[in-house]
């Protein structure tokens, strides 16, 4: 019953988005106010029934009804509770419910958290909204309904991959989707845009806080998953440039890009065209990610032959969204005119060049993980690109990119000098030059690039110092300089916090892969090995049980100095119902470095082989995605836009002359 | 006439940094992409010498022995009409089986053993990698019709 009143919540919530997609954005073409009220309680019902239709499926899940196909493909009698839930989302099938449920959640934000704005645009806005979820409703009704029956049911489940069975993987794919799904929203707001045709600094202002949420979310999901891949894999990498990865990766360099460029629109009204087309690519991006992970292209290309149908309907919607979108900018975009001009040496140049740096490695991404999937298509021999590509392009890429990142914020904008930047950052300059050459020798091993590795991390970290410095010296705030800088917008120290978030990933990355050590060795009971200062003995392997497997567990004492320093305890699997054997590394966490142990094999004689990591700074790496995201929180919580709505509110109610006019004196009150 | 200036500079900077950056990504994309073979294809002396490739196939049973450094692990990848002989030093993948697909990236030494440097996993014990599926079906086909023909004669 719970499945059928499941499947129905999801057709009723489609029949909805209809309403949703197509009423609003003709009312507010024809000027209809009765048709533009509608987006809001259409979102807002609509996210209701996704919302039933998701919560039917949990439970199905939590109640173990295998009677359910994808309930008893996914899980099992024995699997504990927080992985069965985490099971919903841990196949094709739920994990599509789970993006059409967040692109709910999106809509139902943008309907609550709108009321500053015109509501011509909010109808436009959401209707876009509606659309894509039509297609993705389509997609789940008609291709991959979790809520299949099966006939007769099964007596208990194949259970959830253990791979997944995480709490890693439990919030990884929400965090990753509402990152994609959340450029749903800048996306909207371009096609808004053009087809109103008020492409302002307003509507650069409204879509900027949406966007850098999605980013944020988007940051920790692919943060999450770095993690998780570290972690669980039992290999103790961080980053493989996995086609699943890029798929991820790529959105992450485009929105990257559209919040620069956003940023530039708001104050200068500049790169207007050029930040509604990076809006069109993120989201486009985010839709072929989900294609490539969901067709099953990346598992084969023949595999996507043999079962088109979820393939070919993404691959659909994915035509349809880029062509529709690229018609009307290239309708729309040439009334839109160019915006402020600026110099060669000034800000937007900055912003500009990095915009075009993320666009190229974007670009390279996409080339490495699409080309090899086009050679097999058209079978012309099977071919990879591994990391060492990624890592010959991304290095040379990203370090101008991280040299301009010091430069941008302290240029000004429209026109600067080099000599006032010159002046402005030699202290950053020097300091971090000796210091990229200072630290390798510290730690023991020089070597260029990872001196010009630790340079620029620095040289980042100075510029940021800097920023708050001069702020702090320019403020008129009473009180102390930490109370000076506290006094600065949110927006302002958001954007210092993510640029010290880089230097951290970019210490934490150069650290580990100039210093790390890695010993695979054979030790019998007794042995002793010595790495990064460290002395492991291995103790011997004990027999443990799970709930769902059983467990060859090792341990591993460490001592330093001759002191236990931790005992770790590596495992070696077997899950019960899949017989997956599955390496669970042990892990010492600490703040400069980590240790990492996992199980190999059993040789002979109770010897195993044995994998051992010292990993120095490795937690910077996520350290610093984490604070990248944090400076993203922190800036949408910047008064202005809280302040706006205010504003906007009152003109509102004293003229409702017509939601142009309020755009229109919304806009002039902020730029006053 | 300053203006028409400010705006070359800009074309000729851009142009020419994209130039670069097309340059490097393709260079790079030439000199680290690596072809797969199946041993058949091997034997044919298709797969480059002096340079990595990725073999794929079946672990041959019974063909797995271990050094008694207990690292270093000998086996044979077969795609049932050719074999190739591979040593690997190192840790194996969890899903490392006899009998079962396997891609191993290295290159040939003058003996005609693949010296693997990496072998790669996959996260699911039913999976066949596609390229090992498609090697087999290959070399499949190819002894089939090899029988074939002397039959038809």
């Amino acid at each position: 019953m719970i499945p059928e009143l499941g499947l129905f919540a999801l057709i009723l919530a489609l029949c909805v988005s209809i309403v949703q997609g197509i009423v609003p954005i003709a009312g507010a073409q024809l000027g209809y106010r009765s048709w533009i009220a509608i987006a809001r309680p259409a979102a807002q019902a609509q996210f209701v029934f996704v919302a039933l239709a998701f919560g039917c499926l949990v439970y199905t899940f939590v109640v173990n009804d295998f009677s359910v196909r994808y309930v008893a493909m996914q899980s099992n009698s024995l699997l504990p509770m927080m992985y069965r839930i985490s099971a919903v989302w841990g196949g094709h099938e739920g994990s599509m419910l789970l993006w059409v449920l967040i692109l709910g959640v999106w809509s139902i934000a943008v309907s609550v958290f709108s009321k500053n704005l015109p509501d011509d645009m909010v109808a436009r806005v959401l209707g876009v909204m509606g659309l894509i979820s039509v297609g993705f409703y389509l997609f789940v009704l008609l291709t991959s309904n979790p809520f299949d029956r099966l006939l007769p049911p099964a007596i208990d489940g194949r259970d959830l991959n253990p791979l997944l069975q995480d709490p890693g993987l439990i919030i990884h794919p929400p965090m990753l989707y509402m990152g994609y799904v959340g450029f749903s929203v800048a996306f909207a707001f371009a096609i808004a845009a053009l087809l109103s045709g008020r492409l302002d600094a307003a509507w650069a202002r409204w879509s900027r806080p949406w966007t850098t949420v999605a980013w944020l979310f988007l940051t920790l999901g692919i943060g999450l998953g770095s993690w998780w891949a570290y972690y669980e894999l039992g290999w103790g990498g961080w980053w493989f440039w996995d086609p699943v990865e890029n798929a991820s990766f790529m959105p992450w360099l485009m929105g990257t890009a559209l919040i620069h460029s956003l940023a530039v629109t708001e104050k200068r009204g500049s790169f207007k065209n050029w930040t509604v087309l990076l809006a069109i690519f993120t989201f486009s991006l985010s839709l072929l990610g989900t294609f490539l992970v969901r067709s099953g292209v990346l598992t084969s290309v023949h595999a996507f032959a043999t079962d088109p149908e979820r393939g070919a309907f993404i691959l659909m919607l994915l035509v349809l969204t880029i062509g529709i979108s690229l018609t009307l900018f290239a309708w729309r975009a040439p009334k839109v005119g160019l915006g402020g001009r600026f110099n060669l040496i000034s800000r937007e140049s900055a912003l500009l060049t990095n915009n075009v740096l993320l666009i190229v490695a974007c670009a390279a991404v996409l080339l490495g993980t699409l080309y090899p999937l086009l050679l097999d298509s058209l079978d012309m021999g099977k071919i990879s690109v591994g990391p060492p590509y990624f890592d010959a392009v991304f290095l040379p890429l990203m370090a101008p990119a991280v040299f301009l990142m010091a430069v941008g914020p302290i240029a000004r904008w429209k026109l600067a000098s080099v000599p006032d930047i010159v002046v402005r950052l030699r202290w950053a300059a020097v300091v971090s030059l000796v210091m990229g050459l200072l630290t390798p020798i510290l730690m023991g091993e020089w070597g260029a690039v990872r001196s010009l590795g630790f340079t620029m991390a620095f040289w980042v970290m100075c510029s940021v110092f800097l920023m708050l410095r001069e702020r702090a010296m320019k403020s008129n705030a009473s009180g102390n300089v930490f109370s000076k800088i506290i006094s600065q917008p949110n927006s302002f120290l958001g954007m210092c916090m993510a640029h010290f978030g880089v230097a951290v990933f970019i210490i934490g990355v150069t650290m580990v892969s100039s210093y790390e050590i890695e010993k695979d060795m054979r030790m019998d009971v007794g042995d002793s090995t010595e790495l990064g200062g460290y002395q492991f003995t291995f103790e011997g392997v004990t027999q443990v049980k799970g709930p769902n497997y059983n467990a060859d567990r090792g341990q591993i004492v460490v001592k330093k100095d001759g002191v236990v320093e931790t005992v770790l305890l590596p495992e070696k699997r077997i899950y019960t119902v899949q017989t997956m054997p599955m390496t669970e590394a042990a892990i010492d966490t600490g703040f400069l470095r980590d240790l990492y142990v996992s199980l190999g094999e059993p040789v002979s004689n109770g010897a195993w082989s044995v994998r051992i990591y010292y990993k120095p700074f490795v937690d910077w790496i996520w350290g610093g995605t984490f604070i990248m995201a944090l400076g993203g929180l922190l800036a949408v919580t910047d008064r202005r836009y809280r302040l706006v709505s205010r504003i906007a509110r009152k003109i509102k109610a004293d003229n409702k002359s017509g939601a142009e006019e309020v755009s229109a004196k919304g806009a002039a009150t902020q730029e006053s | 006439m300053k203006a028409r200036h400010k705006r070359l500079v800009f074309i000729v900077v851009g142009l020419a940094g994209l130039t670069v950056a097309a340059t490097l990504v393709f260079n790079a994309f030439q000199s680290n992409m690596v072809f797969f073979f199946s041993p058949s294809d091997v034997h044919a002396s298709q797969a480059p010498v002096n340079r990595d490739f990725r073999l794929g196939g079946m672990v041959e049973e019974g063909s797995m022995s271990r050094e008694d450094d207990g690292l270093t692990v000998h086996f044979v990848v077969t795609d049932r009409a050719q074999t190739i002989p591979v040593i690997f030093t190192g840790i194996l993948p969890d899903l490392f089986r006899e009998g079962q697909g396997v891609v191993a990236q290295g290159r040939l030494n003058d003996k005609g053993i693949f010296m693997a440097s990496e072998v790669l996993a996959k996260h699911d014990e039913s999976y066949m990698p596609p390229e090992v599926q498609d090697a087999m079906e290959r070399a499949k086909k190819a002894t089939s019709a090899s029988l074939a023909t002397p039959e038809s004669k």
